[in-house]
């Protein structure tokens, strides 16, 4: 079974982290990245930047409405994703425990819709 | 085959039995040979169906859960067959039908029979009640799909029970299933590092069952009295596939302890009757002494849990001939006990209850008003009720009124409100 992980957490939280603890979790990262590679789950995933970057784009009566921002302003925002291919949602449940963003924020277990 | 005829009211019996004993059984094994959800429900109503035909001419099986496994096994490879799509599946079911060796002769045979006890079939019901119960799931589904797959009640059962329209429920249902297919949920018993958070679940989900057929009172809540007897039934299958877990053989305990006062604690009237006003004589012995006897079995295997200590409060109760005889310094350790395990602001709450008997209304009101200045239990009845009753017993009438106004206005149920109303008209009378 293929699944997406999507990272969602506080940007806020994000942003007021100290250059140490923001060297922490990115080494966190590269661990879980490095772990997963290993053990032949991974097969996709990015970090991405903040919503305060975002674009938002709606078709609508055949014009392209643009807008600022992410498409739901939610406290908690999606920050990065994963593929990975395992075995069943236990498994995915596990991997996605191991995400350091797990920790202060939470992960969406999404199961890929195969064609 | 027992090969003889039998009478007609024999062969109902023999499939009401057969349907309690062995239906979860049935669907069980049958969606883990089909994977199919759906299909294991549909054959495994075909195969009752086809018992009802089946057994009056040619008599009622030795094992009557193995003839309808293979039946229920067949009538899903017919089914398969006749779908156009089902080829890869159909080969798929063939190939685990053979590697269970049981599934052989048509409508079930001598060979079939004598493989079902030992072929694993067991170990099913545990896949399937744990995959019902996957923390993935949201827990009214979880108890739905429990209802419905391993006690084999109907959709409609199950929505008159927890009061909702049936096509709610039935939505409630597919949805579930659908999660489970879409989403990837492992059909089987968890490995031994999650067992004990899943475990909880499974125990959470038959307790809630309970509690649900227990809070109904009166006649026209006949079916969701029902739901005491499946909890106890489902609990019973836990115990014997889980021989080893004391919380599991706690619950069971509980269960039994509590079903045993089930009809002392309501008047011809559907009002609750508090426990220190029950005639005890109506309690079931039966029950009280096997609850007694599991809980001793799981106290012995010293791995105390929550089910086990509110198991051994209620066999204070159970144990007490009368309401004075009630060891309440031993209910109030045991609630201390389950709130260090739980800590949670009713078990305090019931804590003070029970520290009110053991030390006198003071102490237990030192408690309740602990508690209601912490804000916790803000708006829930039994906090004002409880100090209410405290007030009282120091004979502080006006207090008393006015907290029992107060849990008047806050309870739910209209037996709650008449217990209510008539401490109060005791209030008015004793100020």
């Amino acid at each position: 079974m293929r699944y997406a992980l999507l990272i969602c957490t506080d940007e806020t939280t994000d942003l007021a982290m100290s250059p140490a603890e923001a060297e922490t979790q990115f080494a966190g990262y590269m661990k879980f990245g490095e772990d997963m590679t290993k053990r032949g789950v991974l097969t996709g995933g990015e970090r991405l930047r903040p919503s305060t970057d975002a674009t938002t784009v709606q078709v609508r009566n055949g014009e392209v409405v643009t807008s600022d921002g992410p498409f739901a302003e939610t406290k908690e925002q999606i920050g990065g994703f994963y593929l990975v291919d395992c075995k069943d949602l236990d498994e995915a449940i596990e991997i996605a425990a191991k995400i350091p963003g797990a920790r202060v924020g939470s992960i969406e277990v999404r199961p890929v819709w195969e064609m | 085959m027992t090969g003889t005829a039998a009478p007609s009211g024999d062969v109902e019996a023999a499939v009401v039995a057969a349907f309690h004993s062995d239906w979860g059984r049935v669907v069980a094994t049958l969606i883990r040979v089909t994977g199919d959800w759906d299909l294991a429900e549909e054959s495994a109503q075909d195969a009752f169906a086809r018992a009802l035909e089946r057994w009056p001419g040619d008599g009622i099986p030795r094992n009557p859960g193995a003839w309808l496994t293979t039946t229920a096994r067949n009538r899903a490879l017919d089914r398969l067959r006749r779908a156009t799509t089902g080829a890869a599946k159909l080969e798929e079911v063939a190939v685990n039908a053979r590697s269970d060796a049981s599934g052989d002769s048509g409508d079930g045979g001598d060979a079939a029979e004598d493989e079902f006890a030992d072929s694993g079939v067991e170990d099913d019901r545990l896949r399937l009640i744990f995959t019902c119960c996957h923390p993935a799931l949201a827990r009214e589904a979880q108890v739905a799909l429990t209802l419905r797959t391993l006690a084999g009640l109907t959709t409609a059962e199950i929505a008159r029970a927890f009061l909702v329209p049936e096509p709610t429920m039935a939505q409630r249902l597919v949805r579930a299933k659908h999660k489970i297919r879409n989403a990837g949920i492992p059909y089987r018993v968890p490995p031994a590092y999650l067992l004990p958070e899943r475990t909880g679940a499974v125990l959470a989900v038959l307790y809630l069952l309970f509690n649900e057929g227990y809070s109904a009172t009166a006649g026209a809540e006949l079916v969701r009295v029902g739901l005491c007897a499946e909890a106890i039934r489902l609990a019973r299958t836990l115990v014997a596939l889980m021989p080893d877990e004391p919380e599991v053989i706690g619950l069971l305990a509980l269960l039994l302890l509590q079903d045993a006062r089930r009809t002392a604690r309501v008047d011809p009237a559907g009002d609750l009757i508090p426990l220190e006003e029950q005639d005890r004589s109506r309690w079931d012995g039966d029950s009280i002494a096997e609850g007694l006897d599991r809980l001793d079995a799981a106290l012995r295997r010293a791995q105390p849990g929550p089910y086990q200590v509110q198991a051994a409060i209620a066999a204070c109760h159970a144990t007490a001939r009368r309401a004075n005889d009630t060891d309440w310094a031993e209910i109030a350790a045991l609630y201390g006990e389950l709130v260090r395990m739980v800590p949670s602001p009713v078990v305090e709450l019931n804590r003070a209850v029970a520290v009110g008997m053991a030390e006198g209304p003071e102490a237990g009101l030192r408690l309740v008003d602990a508690l209601d200045d912490s804000g916790a239990l803000a708006g829930y009845h039994l906090l004002p009720a409880t100090r209410a009753d405290l007030l009282r017993r120091l004979g502080r009438a006006t207090d008393a009124a006015v907290a029992y106004r107060a849990a008047l206005f806050l309870a739910a149920t209209d037996a709650e409100r008449r217990y209510l109303t008539r401490r109060l008209a005791e209030m008015a009378v004793a100020g």
